[in-house]
């Protein structure tokens, strides 16, 4: 025991480098526990795209089938129906649909569908995704006489128009989602794939 | 029996710890009803945990199978109607008990210096806790457990930038589905007990190194006799030990009558929707969180959008909650015990208790233009609880604090 000098910086550096190193291990190893946690690969590849008749949808009503786990909405609209949503304009947030997000090229017109009748939408509200209820009545007593028909979220109460279009005032902040979807005949949709240029 | 005895505390510090916590740990004699709700907090980690266990020999964690799983358990399974109820019964009731006690801490500043440890490891299994409920109500699989955890799960849809990346990767997929189903059961069974176990354990030992405050909030340690134990102390064990036994008394008096005659709770503890099975097409009319839940999801409600973006009322919903982290910090008056505070202390703890107890009732009823308005004055008065708090306690007219603890 003669030589008792110890060399701390060396010591110093030591501890350093072996932290840190031990530290971007660490961070290392989590990587793929917490990329364990995105969705799989089969949750990716299902969604495949679904068909539907709308000879099954007779006027005024609405038909729910499921897209990738989301409730999207067919809703065959009257006359009185398509006529009523030009009213609507002022009380809109965005009437004439200008967040590309909300909808595909070809549906971004005043009834936001490639057929004026059919309106094709994922039935999941902007705000905080729930479903809203289809209200097509006129001017019920719970939404107010000038109600001219559409949704109501029940969750945050949100409002939209029969082009699914957000009334100003709702938490909801744009217009409910128009799905990729193309006609395949008179009759039949596929919802899930766009069509060409139309 | 005494050979034994030492034979183990040669190896591990039975009797010591024994001394260290129980016979010699030494609390002020002044513990009030308010004092019970700690040792209850504990039972009823004990009664989830335990019922837990057992509703796990039967439920299946399955989008398909789920639902029908509880129906079983409630059905078929010998006394797994008692099971259930207990673990959802235990369930409200811990966050009654969790909301009293931290009552307790604000009324008799049980936060202030040297307890700010003690309030933020509570902090901490306060939102562990609200995680721990929030997942657990996804299990049974029903309609307001989708509808919730889909509400609950967009939210983090609104940060800004990562917000849509976010949501999918907490749900493994892009609809509330079975993969989400399948990691909430592993975050409620395993995963957060083992957290929640931890903190309640850095909870109580920041307790005992400290020593617990009283409701006249003075130090007994300052103070201590001949014998080097605090005047105003008393050994934990026999007289807490036995006053905390009371409580449990009674409270598994007011537990079971709940279990056994109103399981439900008129709605509040078991929701009726949520007895229909999950459909990811149709939202019930009416959703509302469960009761304790509701304060924040009125002040969700109560922000309106701003600029397109929703986030600003989750924002405030989160700031609601982790605002109690800086309590310790934003509290000045010289006094901690209600009892010594002046006047505008104690409006302003009135203000907030109403504040709270309307928000949760506003945040089951449905929303109405008169009803967000009421929402959003008493957002405003709760956050100004917290805001204005540097301000109106150090300013206030405090009463002098005495040197003992009183019989009051
Ligand atoms: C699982 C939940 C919890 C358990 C099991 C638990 C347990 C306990 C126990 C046994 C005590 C001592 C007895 C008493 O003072 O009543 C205590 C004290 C305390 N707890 Fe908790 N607690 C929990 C949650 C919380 C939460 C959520 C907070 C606050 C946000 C909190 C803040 C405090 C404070 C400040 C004290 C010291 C009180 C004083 O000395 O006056 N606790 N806790
Ligand atoms: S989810 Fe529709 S209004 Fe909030």
């Amino acid at each position: 025991m003669s030589d008792t000098s110890v060399d701390t910086s060396k010591r110093r550096f030591l501890v350093t480098v072996s932290s840190a190193v031990g530290g971007v291990a660490a961070l290392g190893v989590t990587v793929p526990f917490v990329l364990s946690m995105n969705p799989s690969a089969r949750a990716k590849a299902a969604g495949a795209p679904v068909e539907v008749d709308l000879s099954k949808v007779e006027p005024g009503m609405l038909m729910a089938v499921e897209w990738r786990g989301k409730p999207v909405w067919v809703v065959n609209r009257t006359k009185e129906m398509l006529d009523m949503l030009t009213k609507n304009d002022d009380k809109l947030t965005d009437p004439a649909s200008d967040t590309t997000s909300q909808q595909p090229e070809y549906c971004k017109n005043a009834t936001r569908s490639i057929k004026p009748e059919y309106l094709i939408v994922v039935g999941i509200c902007t705000h905080l995704g729930c479903s809203p209820t289809f209200r097509k009545e006129i001017g019920p007593a719970d939404l107010g006489a000038d109600w001219p028909g559409g949704w109501f979220c029940p969750c945050h109460g949100s409002r939209f128009d029969l082009a699914a279009r957000v009334f100003n005032g709702s938490p909801a902040p744009t217009n409910l989602e128009i799905p990729p979807h193309k006609y395949l005949s008179e009759t039949k949709v596929l919802i899930g794939e766009d069509q060409g240029a139309a | 029996m005494e050979k034994l005895l030492n034979w183990v505390d040669e190896r591990f510090p039975l009797t010591a710890s024994y001394k260290a916590h129980l016979s010699e740990y030494f609390a002020p004699r002044n513990f009030n009803f308010w004092y019970f709700f700690g040792s209850l907090a504990l039972l009823v980690l004990v009664i989830q945990i335990v019922s837990g266990i057992f509703l796990t020999m039967h439920y299946k964690p399955d989008a398909a199978l789920a639902f029908a799983s509880v129906e079983y358990i409630m059905r078929d399974v010998d006394y797994g109607w008692l099971i259930r109820y207990i673990h959802s019964t235990g369930a409200s009731m811990f966050f009654v008990v969790v909301y009293l006690h931290m009552f307790r801490g604000l009324i008799y500043g049980s936060y202030r210096q040297p307890r700010e440890l003690i309030w933020l490891f509570g902090v901490i299994i306060y939102l562990v806790l609200m995680g721990e409920a929030f997942m657990g109500y996804l299990l049974p699989w029903g309609q307001m457990s989708y509808w919730g955890a889909q509400v609950i799960v967009n939210l983090f849809a609104t940060v800004p930038f990562i917000g849509g990346d976010l949501s999918e990767w907490i749900r493994g997929d892009y609809v509330i589905g079975d993969a989400t189903l399948n990691r909430f059961f592993a975050f409620h069974v395993i995963a957060l007990p083992l957290v929640l176990l931890g903190l309640v354990a850095a909870h109580l030992v920041a307790l005992h190194e400290v020593g617990s405050n009283n409701p006249d909030g003075v130090e007994i340690k300052k103070l201590k006799g001949e014998d080097g134990h605090p005047l105003d102390g008393i050994p934990f064990h026999p007289y807490y030990t036995v006053k905390d036994i009371l409580g449990v008394v009674v409270f598994l008096m007011v537990f079971s009558a709940i279990v056994f005659f109103a399981p439900e709770m008129g709605g509040y503890f078991l929701e009726a929707n949520n007895f229909i099975p999950a459909d990811p097409l149709k939202t019930p009319e009416h959703i509302a969180p469960v009761w304790y839940f509701t304060p924040y999801y009125a002040i969700l409600r109560a922000v309106p959008p701003i600029l397109g973006s929703q986030f600003p009322g989750v924002a405030a919903m989160g700031v609601a909650v982790l605002i109690f982290f800086a309590l310790p910090w934003l509290d000045k008056s010289p006094v901690k015990s209600i009892r010594y505070r002046g006047p505008k202390f104690k409006i302003a703890l009135a203000l907030f208790v109403i504040a709270f107890i309307g928000l949760g009732i506003l945040g089951v009823l449905p929303v109405t233009i008169l009803y967000t308005w009421i929402a959003r004055v008493l957002s405003v008065v709760y956050f100004a609880f917290f805001f204005l708090m540097p301000w109106y306690t150090s300013n206030d007219s405090v009463k002098p604090v005495p040197e003992r603890v009183t019989d009051k």
